[in-house]
């Protein structure tokens, strides 16, 4: 059932990538979603195994060597406990949702195939990285995913913008996994070993020792964190390693949805869970990692709000919710960070795949401004946008009833103010802050888009049309994740039953008891983030329907913080400016003066016309007059004999 | 089986294409196609019977294989022939690549075909003479003599300005080798043996060893090449025909990674050690400094050749660590980069044999006509940038866990070569793949043809199996670079 979960898709993607001209491209795009789906289904019989039947807490199948050398030995080896069958079911069921989708949104693409095993790559190399039991084959998933992520945003590869964010993503995350591969090797150096059972289980006795590190002496447990969550923060499109997921909308919806909402951007979350027994040893670590989520929740949530395409904003929104993971990653909150990500995966994959079909019925437009007054043309899709949206700002009554985000994101905010700690009270506010803006932009984009009047060219609106069944039904699945997702699974996640349901996959300290904490709350801390949320649903209200004059005249009295949202706090700029001109002027300069200047002008190419000029100056001696022989032969003559003379002499 | 001389049968079974070869009348189009058809076999059998000491290899023993030892000049000079675990897959992958340099020349070379099969063949014996030779003349006759047949492809087949080019590899190269044909001749006064697994055994003083290992390092340094006598490359492969690129990168240049390993640590390990931050400051030098000059090349040959530097520059790294996973990465990063560029000068190959161009601006958007070459092209910059999965990466790996043992500076920097491979090879890919068409010409471009397709094939499947399934090729090595690692260690131990 296992080898069936991980290695379908790879067949699939195999299948529809060589042989999709030959088979057509019904039958690649059948073929790669019915492998899928089987894949989820087994992949929620395998959560059911693992997680609710405790008879078995993780399983583990060795496929081969992958390579030894001295003391390094590593496998290819599929590991399965609760946290990777969490990480299975999310990435088999959205994957194969978005599958299904695609059928009708890349209905007209010609290269649908390609499109398709692509997709299927993607969850394969996913799979990889969550099934991993050593560092190596995590480190094998997570640029896999990189890859497929980098074919995934310039799939439509005459747009020279795509490529662009292409290579952009690929990059970013490079640096990320730069500190990631150094984070390894610090690994390998301290434990020996990169087997993640034999480095966990051995973490504790290295708490106290330190690390050479580039002339810091460092604690060794902190130093691996470090660079182990740069990566992450890669990954996870984090505070300063950011800017790629916002471009990254270039590529289709379906893989926004996918990729850059449910599946490859948690995969940084996915890590710190995973090194939890790590994470759980370094108090300054954890410090770090709630900053970086809090500033991001709130950065990312302040660009959202003035956004106008409305990938741009689903796509902030996914950054900032990341940062909420990873606060709850920070104050130790492991399990409430993983019932966020399962939660989140199910409301923005819907809100993705809703703005895919806005944008389909659009044709093709993106920008929010241009829409309006859709709610009576394609009024499916507007519920289903209301229920992604209301699960996304997290509504619900405390203690009866909320949707998915309701319980994980509180929970989030409660675990944030239980930390007591000054980093997480700091995190605590901005999560407040930025829970009031995600409700804010939230319904921004559902009034802009769907209420008022229409502002699409008469063209626009007369090709407008309801999407096909084969999306919609999609759609409805996700929205019933949302719904329920939160309430189903909210008491093995982080509830009474925790312990049973992650067993080991998770590790906590004897002293953390913040799971246990959450609930004695403040009752105000527990009703801050519903009041965020009606705040800002009151404001945007106010904003977009009832006097729309306001946000125009907001953004003209304070335009210089306008701007600075509009164009994402100047990132790309500054980052163009330090990093991006400097390295293309050095590579020149390394080029032109120092190879060709310097080694080549004084090394070979010096010493070649050296040559040139001293042969010139002894062909000059050969005159061809007899009397210049004759002279030079008893001159040559005297100096041997005198040289002789003084020999002998002595 | 036991008692044949089969390094010597596998080492000349080149020479006998060669005399057939003489005997073809090269004046008509069949014997032309005659003289291509038995290079090509004879490549092809050598490749078949070099599988043979892989198969029969005993993986238990650091000690020398198939030894074969026979009087030759004087008394002590012997002709010594033998592979241990570090030299004997630099056979294979000679014999394993020349039959592609032949089929990969069988349209493009235009004029004097005979000669230059000869030629290839010849550089065939030669180089599989140098990582079996176990004498010190033995192994300089072939590591010199080798210059020869490369300098008249580069000068006779190559591209514009293919006689700066040629001599410039010829100057550099050589300068290299007579500091190390010095070093030889010392050798033997001190030592009045020229056998290397003597030598092995023999202590040299520490002032001897510190000249020594800077004439053998001067003339290894340049093959490998290191910065900053690396000049030469770019110009040798912009100008080499595609074969000769793909021998160039392939081939060549391991016999320098390859002498580091086989002379300068275990004969010279004191001077080694001394020198060792050295060669890894060098190293990191060459990654990061040739990382971005070829992010600034126009022309693809060009920037292949900057990234091979920075490659190479992986494998001086490891070897300096002294580390079990420096030296095994080093020497797989040695194995896989020859397939890897290799694969990579065939590429550019296909496209300059349509346009006859390599500039990088004179593409764009060929992924429309050319989807199954696109797919290839994507696969080799994935490996070239190292990404797991594919051979690339495991080198490149191993080099890095090897070196921060030793040093975290030169880790941290060499790894920066990660992000650097990435930018200029997804620039390189970006410009020559997406966007829209250039020109009319390029709207003409066919896809691969047969030929070009199953030329490509084999190379990426085994690069993607040796990223899978490495083991296959890091066994091989193990005991040998233990053993070498433990002589190494031992010998600091006793000078203290």
């Amino acid at each position: 059932m296992y080898y069936a979960i991980i290695f379908l898709p790879l067949l699939g993607a195999f299948i529809s990538g060589f042989f999709g001209k030959n088979l057509g491209a019904r039958n690649s795009e059948v073929i790669t979603s019915g492998f899928l789906i089987i894949s989820a289904i087994l992949s929620w019989i395998a959560l059911y195994n693992i997680g609710f039947n405790n008879d078995v807490d993780y399983i583990k199948i060795i496929l081969f060597t992958w390579l030894q050398s001295g003391n390094l030995d590593i496998s290819w080896v599929l590991r399965i406990d609760t946290l990777t069958a969490v990480m299975l079911v999310v990435v088999n069921t959205i994957s194969s949702v978005v599958h299904v989708y695609s059928i009708g949104y890349m209905s007209h693409d010609p290269s649908r195939q390609r499109f398709f095993s692509y997709l299927s790559l993607f969850t394969f190399a996913m799979l990889m990285l969550v099934t991993s039991d050593n560092f190596m084959q995590l480190f094998f998933g997570w640029e896999g995913v990189g890859l497929a992520s980098y074919l995934l945003i310039g799939f439509w590869h005459h747009k020279e913008s795509a490529n662009n964010a292409a290579m952009k993503a690929f990059i970013v995350n490079r640096i990320g996994d730069f500190g990631f591969a150094l984070g390894i090797f610090a690994i390998f150096y301290i434990f020996g070993s990169l087997d993640f059972d034999y480095v966990f289980n051995n973490a504790s006795s290295f708490v106290d020792t330190n690390i050479n590190f580039l002339s810091f002496e460092i604690n060794s447990i902190s130093l691996i964190c470090f660079l182990l969550f740069i990566g992450a923060m890669g990954k996870s499109a984090q505070f300063l390693l950011h800017t790629w997921l916002p471009d990254a909308m270039e590529g289709p919806t379906p893989v926004s949805a996918l990729i850059h909402a449910a599946t490859m951007v948690t995969a940084g979350v996915f890590l710190v869970a995973r090194c939890s027994p790590l994470f759980e040893l370094s108090q300054s670590m954890s410090s770090m990692i709630i900053f970086v989520g809090a500033t991001t929740a709130f950065f990312a949530a302040s660009v959202a709000l003035v956004q106008n395409d409305i990938k741009k904003v689903i796509a902030y929104s996914t950054c900032s919710q990341l940062g909420y993971m990873f606060v709850a990653m920070g104050v130790g909150a492991y399990q409430i960070g993983m019932f966020h990500l399962f939660t989140h995966a199910f409301f923005k994959a819907l809100l993705f795949l809703g703005a895919g079909s806005v944008i389909h019925a659009m044709s093709n437009e993106q920008d929010m401004t241009k829409m309006g007054g859709l709610r009576s043309v394609i009024p499916k899709t507007y519920t289903l946008m209301i229920i992604g949206t209301l699960s996304l700002t997290g509504f619900g009554i405390p203690g009866i009833f909320g949707m998915a985000g309701f319980y994980s994101k509180d929970a989030i905010i409660e675990s944030a103010f239980m930390a007591h700690s000054s980093v997480a009270s700091y995190a605590f506010w901005l999560l407040i802050a930025a829970a009031l803006m995600t409700s804010f932009y939230s319904w921004r984009l559902i009034f802009l888009t769907f209420h008022g009047k229409s502002n699409a060219s008469e063209d626009v609106i007369k090709h407008a049309h309801e999407s096909p069944y084969v999306m919609l039904l999609p759609l409805v699945l996700l929205a019933l994740g949302s719904i329920f997702a939160g309430i189903y699974f909210y008491d093995s996640f982080i509830d009474h039953s925790w312990k049973e349901f992650w067993g080991n996959s998770i590790f906590v300290l004897k002293s953390n008891h913040i799971l246990e904490e959450i609930h004695h709350a403040p009752y105000l801390v527990k009703w801050a983030p519903t009041i965020a949320m009606i705040v800002g649903f009151i404001i945007s209200y106010k904003f977009y329907i009832k006097n729309k004059d306001i946000p125009f005249n907001l953004s003209k009295e304070h335009d210089l913080l306008y701007n600075f949202l509009y164009n994402k706090w100047y990132f790309d700029e500054l980052y163009n400016f330090i990093f991006v001109k400097p390295t293309m002027k050095i590579a020149k300069i390394f080029w032109i003066n120092g190879d060709e200047n310097i080694i080549n002008k004084y090394g070979p190419d010096g010493i070649v016309r050296r040559i040139n000029q001293i042969t010139k100056r002894i062909v000059k001696i050969q005159t061809g007059f007899i009397y210049h022989y004759a002279f030079s032969m008893i001159i040559g003559v005297s100096i041997m004999i005198t040289f002789y003379m003084f020999l002998s002499g002595n | 089986m036991e008692n044949w001389p089969i390094l010597s049968i596998i080492t000349f079974t080149p020479l006998i294409g060669v005399l057939f070869i003489l005997l073809i009348n090269a004046e008509d189009e069949i014997g032309r196609r005659n003289i291509k058809l038995v290079a090509a076999y004879t490549t092809l059998v050598t490749f078949i019977v070099s599988l043979l000491i892989w198969i029969n290899f005993d993986l238990t023993t650091s000690s020398f294989q198939f030894i074969e030892q026979y009087r030759w000049l004087s008394g002590s000079i012997t002709y010594h022939m033998g592979v241990d675990g570090i030299s004997v897959l630099f056979v294979i992958l000679t014999t394993l690549l020349m039959p592609f340099c032949i089929l990969a020349s069988w349209h493009s070379i235009k004029f004097r075909i005979k000669e230059y099969m000869i030629a290839f063949l010849v550089l065939e014996t030669l180089m599989i003479g140098v990582f079996c030779s176990l004498d010190l003349v033995l192994f300089y006759l072939f590591f010199e003599a080798g210059l020869i047949p490369m300098f008249l492809i580069i000068g006779i087949w190559g591209g514009a300005k293919r006689v700066y080019a040629s001599f410039k590899f010829f100057l550099y190269t050589l300068t290299g080798s007579v500091l190390m044909l010095l070093a030889i001749i010392y050798m033997y006064w001190q030592s009045g043996t020229t056998n290397i697994v003597e030598l092995f055994n023999f202590d040299f003083s520490t002032a001897s060893q510190t000249w020594l290992w800077l004439a053998f390092f001067a003339s290894f340094a340049v093959k490998i090449p290191m910065f900053p006598v690396h000049t030469w490359l770019p110009d040798a492969h912009v100008e080499a025909p595609t074969a000769g690129s793909v021998i160039l990168a392939g081939v060549l240049l391991k016999m320098g990674g390859y002498g580091l390993l086989r002379f300068s640590i275990p004969i010279f390990p004191i001077a080694s050690d001394m020198f060792s931050d050295f060669v890894l400051i060098l190293s990191v030098i060459a990654i990061i400094y040739t990382s971005l000059i070829a992010l600034a090349q126009e022309d693809m040959k060009k920037l292949i050749a900057y990234s091979s530097i920075a490659h190479m520059g992986f494998v001086t790294m490891g070897i300096f660590t002294f580390t079990q996973q420096g030296i095994q990465g080093g020497i797989f990063q040695m194995l896989s980069h020859g397939l890897i560029s290799a694969a990579l000068f065939l590429c550019v190959g296909v496209v300059y044999d349509r346009m006859h161009t390599r500039s990088i601006n004179a593409y764009g958007g060929i992924v429309k006509n050319m989807p199954k070459y696109a797919v290839f092209f994507l696969i080799l910059t994935m490996a070239n940038i190292g990404l797991p999965g594919t051979s690339g990466f495991v080198g490149e790996f191993l080099t890095l866990l090897g070196v921060f043992k030793v040093n975290t500076y030169i880790a941290f920097f060499a790894t920066t070569g990660v992000v650097l491979s990435a930018v200029y090879a997804l620039f390189l890919y970006k410009r020559v793949f997406f966007g829209t068409l250039q020109g009319a010409e390029t709207k003409t471009m066919n896809d691969l043809s047969y030929r070009e397709f199953y030329l490509l094939l084999p190379l990426v499947i085994l690069i993607i199996f040796f990223g899978i399934y490495p083991a296959v090729l890091i066994d091989v090595s193990a005991v040998s670079v233990e053993n070498l690692i433990n002589n190494y260690n031992n010998a600091l131990l006793i000078k203290g």
